[in-house]
């Protein structure tokens, strides 16, 4: 790559130009696709899809939860729904639009004419579908008299619950491996892209910052999943071949799961994070028309983060009981993490400051990221104390704390980079008065969702509950009206970008007036394969 | 889940509950911090918790109006050209860059960390100066508590109407947070809190005491409370436990010492006449009777009105092969699976546990006759609580 000639030959196609003649076409292109936008596409459409469809479930308990008594499902027809909700938003809707965003734009921004390992890329997604099959399949076959639902355990499948479930649970361990699979392909496709596609110039210490978060999300994914993998092996173990690693009875202990859970489900938080604040800086430097403020400190932050990730994990089960001392570190452990944490926020405040600010959409959603996922990470600050995490764990301020985290801070992210590149990689321009009407819903009616669910963690409302004691209707009458208009204002969304798609106004190449970095310098939408020339940077 | 039976049926229930449900009842509505606290750790976390959120909250309120002013006061117009710089420079700059980072660290060591180590320590001294122990068992989906001195157990569940859950009647004030048999507590003392599971993880939790702690099976963890206040104090599971984790509340009564003892005397009284009750022949027609009580309160939750169970997770009675096979063998010993053996000694690996160590001779004695005898199934043989209480000694 420090050669001076810098055309390099595109991965497994010596055809140029044509390209179009060699491809199969209709489904089977998409199957056999290798192109790195064509697969970030599936991911994003295959995320938006799952998003939906996370969603329904989630509207339906929250028609549950609107009254007291139960209304319209049995509880474990509701316990079901919560777990498998998660599950998909998490698994199948955030990390694929999270690894679409990077399969579009690390070759765009880096230079690159394609991902590293386009195969693996190819088969990184393939994956996907099947698993999404396997948590959701046991609903349908309930509803044949064939066994009793899906995974009814909530999202962390702690054990022994899990160990006594129906087969549900089986399915669910199936689609965890297969979506660990794809996320470890798709990691390591990232980091050999980044590590040896890079234009000649680009040193680490220019490489753009989405490309910087996602390199870090990547080295935990491949830390971290491997541990859950092993932890739902022992589980699928002690279900069916008689071990007893999470029973007591038999020497085990049922709190390992928990630790190895969590080992991987606390940086599972910032895999779903750093990406987006790998965009952020972007967004925010582009509308303030001004570069991107402490650089190096941002790097150092992600880095610090994600060391901070793996060492933080027991702030998850204060309560099951452990030594003083071990709740002292993982309190104070936890609480290191602001630090970091307040640069982020102090470099995007200071991107903005003396800039010239204009707000369109995509700059709308990174502010109100910044705000919301602000207070998700203020609570954070105060649910990492372990004398009043008694109160707050297990109720529904957790649950408040993890929205303004993944859907404030996840999902709204995402939207802030669909927004912002959707230009770029349609060719056309969305509808900003769409835009705006989708940003200010979802803002309002997200906060009308989830504010009141602090209140009701702290007033002592237990979170997976299908019915609850009086005292908290009110608060819960709010939150599911809330629910209901953020579910539908993301119709809005999904018309914006099919609209965009179809038909929207042409878009330049550089689709913002203050946008920089490399992927504005192609073509809008960039040619099928897009760096055939590597760009010199300076 | 029968989808096919939902959208009008629930309809139906939504309007009725929209009609009768919730706002009739004196109830605290939109309470939205901790609720009093009658106990020094529950005191102790409120004084943490609002101290941390004026602080958080003052931290937002600040950043933010940095921001809202850089909106405004940068926005595009406001005629000047954006700045270029990306970082401080200066040693002045590097100065005031650092403030803000200096000031968090004070907040995250000192301001917060101090008061919750403090609070933390004395949360979890357990053991020095406690006056007494209270041994806490979740089970699926109830609460068994133990007065391990006063050799005192009994079983405590859900007292809310099956109809109220449902919507076909109004929902009393305590709806979902009442118990047949609440604990009883004496006022200041200090209370030792053994927690333990039969089967999976639970979480006993009174939000008024600012205890929460997992009932972890196989395992013992400890607590401990000390209430200041005379009064009825109520909480629930607070960890997934299956079906019936948001219908196990915690109902606590705390009264004045003298009238805890006067308690615990009737209730060892009552013990004593559970034991005797073995010694004496019951009619089959009081079996039933008293079985029907027993299965309502600890079997039903699973296996259904009527025996009809959930299938395939819980199966049910209602013609079963277990219930409808033989009592016992020849010589009056249990049968491996057969009913008495599930019913005493569980099922490992599923929620049927073992109800051996749980009821007594007489709650055995009566639901395996009832059971036998109810629900279409029409064995017409019985056990009595003084063949339960030999066969305990036996091993299978
Ligand atoms: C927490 C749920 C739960 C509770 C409470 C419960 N059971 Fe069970 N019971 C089960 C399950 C699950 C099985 C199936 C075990 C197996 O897989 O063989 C079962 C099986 C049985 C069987 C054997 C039925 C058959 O045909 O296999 C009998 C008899 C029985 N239970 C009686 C009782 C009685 C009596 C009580 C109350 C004292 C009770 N159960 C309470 C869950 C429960
Ligand atoms: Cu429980
Ligand atoms: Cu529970």
């Amino acid at each position: 790559m420090n050669t001076a000639t810098t055309t390099i030959p595109v991965a497994g196609a010596h055809h140029g130009d044509h390209h179009g003649h060699h491809q199969p076409s209709g489904v089977l292109r998409w199957i056999t696709t290798t192109n790195h936008k064509d697969i970030g596409t599936m991911y994003l459409t295959f995320a938006l899809i799952m998003f939906f469809v996370g969603g329904l479930m989630i509207l339906a308990v929250r028609v549950e939860l609107f009254q007291p008594g139960l209304q319209l499902m049995r509880p474990e027809f509701f316990n079901q729904l919560i777990g498998v909700h998660a599950l998909v938003m998490i698994f199948a809707a955030l990390m694929p639009a999270a690894t679409g965003f990077a399969n579009w734009q690390i070759p765009l921004m880096i230079g690159a004419p394609d991902m590293a390992l386009p195969r693996v890329n190819n088969w990184g997604f393939w994956l996907l579908p099947p698993a999404a099959l396997l948590l959701t399949l046991p609903f349908v076959l309930s509803l044949f008299g064939i066994g009793d639902g899906a995974l009814a355990t909530g999202w962390t499948m702690y054990a022994p619950l899990s160990v006594q479930g129906g087969f549900g649970v089986d399915f669910a361990i199936f689609a965890v491996h297969l979506l660990g699979v794809s996320s470890i392909l798709g990691s390591i496709n990232i980091i050999v892209t980044i590590f040896n596609m890079r234009a000649p110039g680009m040193t680490m210490m220019k490489l753009p910052l989405f490309a910087w978060g996602w390199l870090i999300t990547a080295f935990l994914l491949i830390a971290t999943i491997p541990v859950l993998a092993g932890a739902v092996t022992m589980l699928l173990a002690d279900r069916h071949f008689g071990t007893h690693f999470f029973s007591a009875a038999g020497g085990g202990d049922p709190i390992l799961f928990q630790h190895l859970f969590w080992f991987f489900g606390h940086p599972e938080v910032y895999i779903l994070l750093l990406p987006v604040w790998g965009l952020m800086p972007h967004v925010i430097s582009t509308f303030s028309r001004k570069p991107i403020y402490g650089y190096k400190a941002q790097v150092y932050a992600f880095m610090a983060i994600g060391v901070l990730s793996v060492v933080v994990w027991a702030h998850h089960f204060f309560t099951v009981g452990m030594p003083t001392p071990a709740l002292i570190y993982f309190m104070f452990a936890t609480m290191s993490i602001s630090l970091p944490l307040a640069v982020l926020f102090f470099c995007w405040i200071a991107t903005m400051w003396r800039g010239a600010i204009s707000f369109e959409t995509p700059m709308l959603f990174a502010l109100g990221f910044i705000v919301l996922f602000g207070i998700a990470g203020l609570t954070g600050l105060v649910l990492a104390d372990v004398a009043a995490d008694a109160q707050y764990h297990h109720s529904y301020f957790v649950v408040a704390h993890f929205h303004y985290a993944l859907f404030a801070g996840g999902i709204m992210g995402v939207m802030t980079g669909v927004y912002y590149w959707l230009p770029k990689w349609t060719g056309r321009m969305y509808s900003e008065r769409l835009g705006k009407l989708h940003f200010w819903l979802t803002a309002i009616s997200f906060n009308l969702t989830f504010m009141p669910q602090f209140f009701l963690g702290l007033a002592g409302m237990p979170r997976r509950i299908p019915d609850y004691a009086l005292q908290f209707a009110e608060f819960n009458a709010i939150s599911t009206v809330g629910a209901f208009v953020l579910g539908f204002s993301q119709l809005i969304f999904a018309w914006n970008v099919w609209q965009c798609a179809k038909g929207g106004a042409k878009a330049p190449a550089k689709a913002w007036e203050g946008a920089s970095g490399l992927e504005w310098e192609l073509s809008s939408p960039p040619p099928y394969h897009s760096w055939e020339t590597q760009p010199q940077v300076a | 889940m029968k989808m096919s039976r939902v959208p009008r049926r629930a309809l139906h229930r939504l309007a009725f509950a929209a009609a009768c449900g919730a706002p009739h009842a004196a109830h605290a509505a939109f309470q939205w911090n901790f609720p009093e606290p009658v106990t020094p750790i529950a005191r102790d976390t409120l004084k943490i918790h609002n101290e941390f959120m004026t602080v958080i909250t003052a931290l937002f309120v600040v950043v933010f109006a940095i921001m809202i002013y850089s909106m405004i006061k940068h926005r595009k117009g406001a005629d000047h050209p954006p700045a270029k710089f990306t970082g401080p420079s200066g040693k002045l700059q590097w100065f005031w860059t650092l403030v803000p980072f200096a000031i968090l660290l004070f907040i995250d060591f000192v301001l917060m960390g101090v008061p919750a180590v403090e609070a933390v320590v004395n949360m979890e001294d357990t053991q020095n100066k406690a006056d007494m122990v209270l041994k806490v068992t979740g089970m699926q989906w109830k609460w068994q508590y133990e007065y391990p001195d006063a050799g005192v157990k009994y079983i405590s569940t859900l007292a809310t109407p099956r109809d109220q859950i449902e919507n076909q009647a109004p929902k009393d004030e305590h709806y979902l947070l009442e118990v047949d048999n609440p604990v009883v507590l004496p006022v200041g003392k200090k209370v030792r809190v053994l927690i333990t599971s039969t089967d999976v993880i639970h979480t006993w939790w009174v939000p008024q005491f600012g205890v929460k702690r997992d009932a972890i099976p196989g395992f013992l963890r400890e607590t401990w409370l000390r209430i200041d206040k005379p009064g009825i104090y109520r909480g629930q599971c607070a960890e997934l436990c299956g079906k019936d984790h948001g219908f196990m509340p915690v109902v606590v009564k705390a009264v004045p010492e003298p009238e805890y003892l006067a308690w615990l005397d009737q209730k060892k009284a009552e013990a004593a006449a559970a034991a005797s009750s073995s010694d004496r022949v019951w009619t089959k027609e009081e079996l039933i009777d008293k079985g029907k009580e027993v299965y309502g309160r600890i079997c039903m939750a699973c296996h259904q009105p009527e025996g009809r169970g959930l299938p395939p997770t819980f199966p049910p009675l209602a013609g079963s092969k277990i219930v409808n096979g033989p009592l016992l063998s020849a010589e009056g010993r249990i049968i491996r699976d057969s009913h008495v053996d599930r019913v005493m000694n569980g099922k490992a690996g599923t929620a049927m546990q073992p109800f051996k160590n749980l009821l007594t001779d007489l709650e055995i004695a009566s639901v395996i006759t009832y059971e036998r005898n109810s629900f279409g199934n029409a064995r017409g043989d019985m056990i009595q609580p003084a063949q339960i209480r030999s066969l305990r000694q036996e091993k299978l």
